[in-house]
């Protein structure tokens, strides 16, 4: 019983880092395209690659920025909460 | 006390998705401002600050606007 409920726990949290991971590279897709394909040609062409694989990478590093910043932020300001309760 | 380990467990993954969708706008809109140039192997200097900075500046902007509505209503 126990390890059916994990069981299913368990895919529900699946589920959603998947849609979390598809978000992502929606996103770095969008921005991206919007960035390095100024004229859609009849092909990609191999500028056109090296401008999309260069700016994944940035994307990816721009997401990780601002997560982490997010987070800290988040923690500081639930400390925060904390301190000006307990003062109370 | 099932229901509440179930309630405990959703209540937990929405507020996570909650930050994650809002981790996902924040990057669109700060790469909008601060990536201007062609991806290169790195970020410049001013591109990493401006990064950084982002986040913090925008919730910071949307607390000042909450508080100009709060001083129209007065």
């Amino acid at each position: 019983m126990q390890a059916r409920k994990e069981a299913v726990k368990a895919s529900i949290r699946e589920e959603l880092a998947l849609q979390n991971a598809q978000e992502l590279m929606n996103k770095a897709n969008e921005k991206c395209f919007q960035k390095c394909v100024t004229k859609p040609g009849s092909s990609l062409s191999s500028a056109e690659e090296t401008c999309l694989s260069r700016c994944l990478e940035r994307y990816l590093e721009a997401f990780d920025t601002v997560s982490k910043t997010y987070i800290a932020r988040l923690s500081r300001e639930r400390l925060e909460r904390n301190s000006t309760n307990l003062s109370d | 006390a099932e229901q509440k380990e179930i309630g405990t467990f959703i209540e937990n993954e929405q507020a996570q998705a909650r930050v994650h969708s809002s981790i996902h706008s924040f990057t669109g809109i700060c790469w909008d401002k601060c990536v201007t140039s062609t991806p290169s192997t790195s970020f410049s200097r001013a591109e990493s600050t401006c990064l950084a900075n982002c986040v913090d500046r925008f919730l910071d902007s949307s607390l000042f606007m909450v508080k100009q509505i709060e001083n129209r209503r007065q």
